[in-house]
């Protein structure tokens, strides 16, 4: 009976979810009536299901503004987000969420936070096979009891990001995931989002502040730029990565669009 | 709450963000020295003087030293007995009283009106600071009379007590009640204020909604608020237990101290004050270890 009203329950993860984004005419702004800033202005983009688009940006351009609205965290002040062709209104199951600080509940062990992600549709054995399935994708098998406070930032950053894998998400919104974390790590981590992908490949929104790690992981990047003379960002660049995954960290033709992209970014001269 | 109280939870929120937030490499060591709790034990900690049975010792150092002086002036005579007795006659009041049976009496009439009025308070002052705390409606209609409420000195309700319940139990009761109530509300109600928005945000993105949301973020974040509420609201319990002796009563450390004082024994003062100190004292460091689990284990 309960199957039947929820079909979901005997496939508990949904296995390749993947829905269409579409910004349509975006706008943001925060602050009071009179003292009204505009962080986001015209934001139209289409994103493909299963794609990968990076967004760069320079920091407070507004790239954690724009993920939020699409998770349905915040309303945005015009225009409005669409997922799978339905508007986004108000926080979201489509979506999982990986925040750019790891937000892990101090008082649970790592395990117990990444089983906060799971859908309220699974089961509790297939949840916990789940869980452990994904501390061992990330890394954290050894460290499943432990708490937060007694990993280091990356740890708990890789379980931040596991906790949104949990939700086997439509859409995977992912801000800053590999920031806080050693190079070496980073590159494992850059690795596994791909395996991650190539196996599920849902929509994957994710927030960068690093060009390499958007050539190596995109399908699209998406730059935001100050429009013209008027306040806020909008969509200054969107261009398409040539190649398919896994590219070649070393590719000259991701050296040029590296460059364009540093200098539209205001560092020149590499 | 004092303000002392009060920067206290806002500092803790504010370490376990910073804690949450480390944005260095992943280097374990690192991590762990920007965590609060360790910072905590390590500025605590100073060779020896951090190890337990040491502290112990040089905790009863000065306590000795005064019962030396104590028992000096006993020998020397510089304050007469009927001023300040000495510490065998103390003793042997607090041996015949025992002998008599009244001593246990006084004890257990006592601790048990601190311990009944405190828990009653601190259940209401969790309630109430919860209710306030969480929802924005009550907030708006409830907090400034409870604001006004907290602003009579406390000892003002002691005429409306006597006259609503005469002099029984339950005046007594209620009056270390209403001195509990307040430490314990105002410490969860802020508390429950300043838990860490980025972590309810968390939760709600994750579908947590209304009483999970409560059970899951909200109540977790604000536990070592609650019992540093607690260790306040026992001590202001035992603050108003005496109060509530002095004024009217016939048995009870209290009553031992105001019936004392009119005997002129003072031996027996001091037996009161001391028990006062040391079941005070008790309670205090019981709570204080429940206190230190509860911090460990929710932050
Ligand atoms: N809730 C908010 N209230 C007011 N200002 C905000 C809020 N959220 C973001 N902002 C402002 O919007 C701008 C963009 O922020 P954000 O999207 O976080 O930038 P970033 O590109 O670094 O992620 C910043 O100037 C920030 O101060
Ligand atoms: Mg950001």
């Amino acid at each position: 009976m309960t199957a039947l009203l929820t079909p979901g329950s005997t496939h508990p993860h949904h296995d390749h979810r993947a829905f269409g984004i579409r910004f349509s005419r975006l706008g943001q702004s925060f602050g009071t009536a009179e003292k009204r800033r505009a962080v986001l202005r015209d934001v139209s983009l289409e994103v493909r299901p299963g794609e990968i688009l990076a967004i760069l940006g320079t920091s407070g351009c507004g790239k954690s503004t724009l993920l939020r609205t699409a998770a349905g965290l915040d309303a945005p002040d015009t225009g409005e987000v669409l997922i799978d062709g339905h508007p986004v209104r108000g926080i979201d199951e489509r979506c999982a969420v990986a925040f750019q600080e790891p937000r892990l509940l101090p008082w649970h062990t790592l395990r117990a936070n990444v089983a906060m992600g799971l859908p309220r549709s699974s089961s509790a054995s297939a949840g916990k096979a789940r869980v452990l399935e994904l501390l061992e994708l990330v890394g954290l098998t050894a460290f499943a009891k432990h708490r937060p406070r007694e990993v280091s930032g990356g740890m708990a950053q890789r379980t931040s990001l596991a906790r949104a894998l949990a939700r086997n998400p439509g859409v995977l919104l992912l801000d800053e995931p590999f920031g806080a974390l050693d190079a070496l790590t980073r590159i494992r981590m850059q690795d596994l989002l791909l395996d991650i992908h190539g196996v599920r490949p849902t929509t994957v929104l994710l927030v960068t502040h690093d060009v390499d790690e958007a050539l190596l992981l995109a399908d699209r990047i998406l730059v935001l730029g100050p429009g013209a003379g008027q306040t806020g960002s909008t969509i200054a660049e969107l261009l398409a990565v040539p190649g398919t995954r896994p590219r070649d960290r070393a590719s000259a033709d991701l050296a040029a669009l590296r460059s364009t992209l540093l200098s539209m970014l205001g560092v020149d001269g590499h | 709450m004092s303000q002392e109280a009060r920067t206290a939870v806002g500092a803790r929120t504010a370490a376990s963000r910073t804690g949450q937030r480390g944005d260095a490499e992943d280097d374990t060591r690192s991590r762990s020295a920007r965590d609060p709790a360790r910072i905590r034990r390590t500025g605590a900690s100073s060779g020896a003087l951090s190890h337990g049975p040491v502290r112990l010792l040089l905790g009863l150092v000065v306590p000795l030293l005064i019962l030396g002086a104590w028992q000096a002036n006993a020998v020397l005579g510089v304050f007469s007995a009927v001023q300040l007795p000495s510490p065998g006659a103390v003793l042997a009041a607090g041996a015949e009283l025992a002998a008599r049976g009244e001593l246990w009496l006084h004890i257990v009439i006592s601790t048990q009106r601190v311990l009944i009025g405190f828990a009653i308070g601190s259940v209401l002052g969790l309630a109430v600071g919860a209710l306030l705390g969480l929802s924005r409606l009550a907030d708006a209609l409830l907090t400034p009379v409870v604001g006004a409420l907290r602003a009579v000195p406390s000892l003002a309700w002691v005429p409306l007590l006597i006259l609503w319940m005469k002099i029984g139990e339950d005046s007594k009761v209620t009056l270390i009640l209403i001195g509990a109530f307040f430490p314990v509300f105002t410490t969860v109600f802020l508390a429950l204020r300043h838990v860490d928005r980025d972590l309810v945000e968390a939760g709600r993105a994750f579908g947590l909604r209304g009483m999970q949301l409560l059970t899951t973020v909200q109540l977790p974040a604000v536990v070592p608020a609650v019992f540093s509420g607690l260790r306040l609201a026992l001590a202001q319990a035992w603050l108003f237990l005496v109060a509530a002796e002095l004024i009217a009563s016939s048995l009870g450390l209290g009553f031992l101290l105001i019936d004392s004082s009119n005997n002129g024994r003072t031996d027996r003062i001091f037996l009161a004050i001391i028990l006062l100190a040391v079941i005070g004292k008790a309670t205090d460091a019981l709570l204080g270890l429940a206190e230190r689990w509860a911090v460990r284990r929710w932050t």
